[in-house]
């Protein structure tokens, strides 16, 4: 198979203005991404099935990437007033901030590729969102792949990634008038009375606060 | 190559890829049925909405999520290991090659290596799988079909011994938690080995007892030739594998394909089917039990002494360095491939299941529409799924 | 009223057998319970190869699995309940006719299992339907399951017709239909069926002291909300 370096020349030749950069892969296993921008996914998504001829999507699935909270210590550079030798003036003084800010995370969709003509393959390829409230969309890719159908339903339905053009885009797993993204990094489940006979930690806090309820309102009916 | 001839996708139509619109011809409404998910025939919780023509499908839209476990989600909470008992209960007839798929994906990730032995106990047991996976498969279809039971019993039979041996080995029948990132969890006895090959001396018999009473059945072929027909082409295309693939004509397995293991050792044919149909898959399962059993009595020779665990493999503290990988073995209903992202920590930041039933029943719509609604049940038999590899 | 055995056992050396309706039709009934075929998850398969050559349920009984409820008098709960199918389970319960009992096989369906976090698991079934006999495993082995069923029998074989102890379609009063729990937005509405499933409150450690910790050195409180 091409390395990931000749295939995004390939791919920058043949889909002009594509922006395909290289994820590298730190682990062992060698198994380099490309990262697509969304605007050109879907020609550069022909273009690997037709010219390169990766015809069998293999994988499909979402990875949420949280927001950081960054804190990082920045040298700024502030004009402030001072008095040297009885005298008021304007003197520049660099001080270092440390600074709190929230890089904004995002939702990707990770795909894997395999060529069933050529015996290659995996080929690793990335979209990721604006962000992970609302640039949430991204172009699907199951008109180039019809594998991609159920799987970028199922990253839909757990993820909230809405994939654009996709025939039928509704929750896959869970019942439709479910709310939330379950495999979110922040999602919190329903409390739903989960007994444990050893409880510890949140389940036990939630049953000592089930508890409190249940005596508040004996209490209460008691009185009234 | 996969020389099957199939016309790459380029040269196709737009929409091509698409199930087609059905009509209904005559007058009168559309009866819309939702076979399951409490059915007798659908293999588990699972549903179709299907729209009928008087009996003729119009319409077919399968139901997921009765069985979704949040397998996924778990995995995230629990380290690398912890999860290994999780992916039995994934494709829960096979949970030797569930294992083993999730055992590879790590080794890819961390690169670690198997002791020569350790790979022969995961093929010998890994063919025993598929070979008990195919006969249930085949079981199951045949009492859809309505024979009331009398396949599946011989079936199950075979897989009663094959479950012995599994029990003999792991200490359960069914959830065996056998792998081991770097080999296996316990090594096979003499004995052990001399049972096994007993019980492999006698499966030949049974699949030739299979092959004479049902494969020129008149009633089986009737059935299910010409019924559910998969283009070759549009089964690439919507990530098809395993015997579903191969019996559409495409010359894809995985075991020959990566090569994984030690499987290029072994001498073993790749079936292919000619007609696509129901028959043809099958046929192909039939074929591909006798092909496992040729693997196991190589394997069985040829194994030698050692260790079955890497020594260098770490048990307590494991903490794969970050990166991703994704690994896939040739499972007896597909491809199976787990994909992991480690961010350093004792459990990977994202765990991922590739379920071929799922992916397998893409294409579902495409073979049902325009057949009865009887044979819809048969077509999906065909397909083989699990419920908890499709919902995980 | 029963018959004293050494009565009977004397009589019976005449040629007269001498027993009461209730063990008459508990007899009937026990020696035929048809199971309803409902297999969910992986339990279904252990539950399979139960009724398959080797181990052979129908020999106590379970002759026939009947795929539809109305035929059906037990209701093998195989497998994890999850909450996308639980109203479908609590409606197949309903639609069976009384006398109906159900067993929960395997640790998913007593309490949801080893998938128990789970947005999508329901912590064990008898939140909404009564169960009659649990299986632990998982998957619990055939034999299990064969106990299970002869510990059901020993059940319908002690279940009196008349008196305070009566099962439940002999009594006017008894709740019949279970009420089926919807789709909410984030969960099942409602979570369980307070009839059939006391919330339990428990808690452990000293917490009436006002530590909540558990000190498994020290002995433990523990509470439950019926006041035991």
């Amino acid at each position: 198979m091409k390395t990931v370096e000749e295939i995004k020349s390939a791919i920058e030749a043949a889909v002009p203005g594509a922006g395909v950069e290289i994820v590298p892969n730190p682990s062992v296993s060698g198994q380099h991404s490309l990262r697509l921008a969304p605007s050109h996914a879907i020609a550069v998504a022909t273009y690997l099935r037709d010219e390169l001829l990766f015809d069998y999507l293999s994988n499909a699935t979402g990875v949420d990437w949280p927001d950081k909270e960054v804190t990082e210590k920045v040298k700024v550079t502030r004009t402030v007033t001072k008095t040297v030798d009885g005298v008021e003036k304007a003197v520049e003084e660099t001080v270092e901030e440390t600074r709190r800010r929230v890089q904004p995370g995002c939702l990707e969709a990770v795909y894997h590729l395999y060529s069933v003509a050529k015996n290659e393959g995996p080929l690793v390829i990335r979209m990721r969102t604006g962000n992970r409230t609302d640039q949430v969309e991204l172009p699907s890719l199951t008109p180039v792949w019809r594998s991609a159908e159920f799987q970028e339903r199922e990253i839909f339905d757990l993820f909230g990634i809405v994939f654009t053009g996709h025939p039928d885009l509704r929750r896959l797993l869970m019942w439709n008038n479910f709310k939330d993204h379950p495999m979110r990094r922040d999602y919190v489940e329903p409390d739903d009375f989960e007994y444990e006979p050893t409880a510890h930690d949140e389940v036990l806090k939630r049953a000592q606060a089930h508890r409190a309820e249940a005596e508040a309102a004996g209490r209460e009916g008691a009185g009234a | 190559m996969s020389g099957s001839g199939f016309v790459q996708a380029k040269d196709k139509p737009e929409g091509w890829n698409r199930p087609p619109v059905m009509e209904p011809d005559g007058e009168g409404e559309l009866l819309e049925v939702a076979m399951g998910p409490h059915h007798p025939s659908t293999h588990g919780v699972f549903r179709m909405d299907v729209a009928l023509d008087g009996e003729r499908v119009i319409r077919l839209k399968p139901v997921f999520g009765y069985l979704h476990r949040n397998h996924e989600k778990l995995g995230e909470g629990m380290s690398y290991l912890g999860s290994m008992p999780f992916t039995d209960r994934l494709d829960y007839i096979c949970p030797i090659t569930n294992n083993w798929a999730y055992a590879l994906a790590v080794e890819k990730l961390t690169g670690q290596e198997v002791p020569e032995r350790a790979e022969y106990l995961r093929v010998i047991l890994g063919e025993l799988t598929r070979f008990q996976n195919h006969a249930s498969s085949i079981g199951f279809l045949i009492q859809e079909m309505g024979a009331s039971g009398t396949p599946l019993m011989y079936a199950f039979r075979e897989r009663e011994k094959i479950l012995d041996l599994f029990e003999a080995l792991t200490g359960a029948r069914m959830m065996v938690n056998y792998m081991r990132f770097g080999g296996c969890r316990v090594d096979a006895s003499a004995a052990w080995m001399d049972a096994a090959r007993k019980v492999v001396a006698a499966l030949p018999g049974f699949v030739d007892e299979m092959d004479r009473l049902l494969s020129t059945n008149e009633i089986l072929m009737a059935r299910t030739q010409g019924i559910g027909i998969l283009r070759p082409e549009l089964a690439v295309n919507a990530g098809v594998t395993g015997p579903m693939l191969r019996a559409s004509g495409v010359n894809y397995d995985i075991r020959k394909v990566d090569g994984y293991g030690i499987y290029n050792r072994f001498n073993f044919r790749v079936p292919l089917g000619d007609h696509w149909d129901v028959y043809d898959r099958y046929m192909i399962r039939l074929l591909e039990m006798r092909e496992s059993i040729g693997i196991l009595e190589q394997a069985l020779k040829d194994i030698p002494a050692g260790p079955v665990m890497d020594p260098k493999a770490k048990l307590r503290g494991f903490r794969p360095k970050p990166g991703e990988a994704y690994g896939r073995i040739e499972a007896p209903k597909g491809e199976l491939g787990f994909y992991l992202i480690s961010d350093g920590g004792p459990n990977p930041y994202r765990y991922r299941i590739r379920p071929p039933s799922l992916i397998n029943l893409t294409v579902l719509e495409d073979m049902a529409l325009g057949e009865n609604v009887a044979d819809v049940v048969l077509i999906f038999g065909s397909v083989d799924i699990v419920l908890g590899e499709v919902d995980r | 009223m029963a018959v004293e055995s050494g009565l009977k056992i004397e009589l019976g050396k005449q040629g007269v057998f001498v027993t009461t309706i209730e063990e008459l039709y508990n007899w009937g009934r026990r020696s035929s319970i048809w199971p309803m075929q409902f297999g969910l998850a992986c339990c279904a398969i252990e539950m399979i190869a139960t009724t398959m050559a080797r181990y052979d349920l129908a020999r106590f009984g379970a002759e026939i699995f009947r795929p539809s409820p109305r035929q059906a008098d037990l209701m093998i709960v195989s497998g994890t309940v999850t909450k996308k199918m639980a109203p479908q389970v609590v409606r197949l319960y309903n639609q069976m006719a009384e006398p109906k009992y159900v067993i929960a096989m395997g640790a998913c369906a007593i309490s949801g299992g080893p998938f128990k976090q789970g947005y999508n698991v329901l912590k064990g079934i008898d939140r909404y339907i009564p169960v009659d006999v649990h299986i632990p495993g998982c998957p619990p082995r055939p034999e299990a399951l064969m106990h299970a069923f002869i510990t059901l029998q020993e059940k319908i074989d002690g279940q009196h017709l008349t008196g305070a102890g009566r099962p439940r379609y002999l009594d006017a009063e008894a709740q019949g239909e279970f009420p089926v729990p919807v789709f909410g937005a984030h969960d099942l509405e409602p979570a369980s069926n307070p009839g059939v499933w006391p919330v339990p409150i428990v808690i452990q450690g000293s917490g009436a002291k006002g530590q909540g910790t558990a000190n498994h050195k020290e002995g433990r409180e523990i509470e439950d909300g019926r006041g035991n």
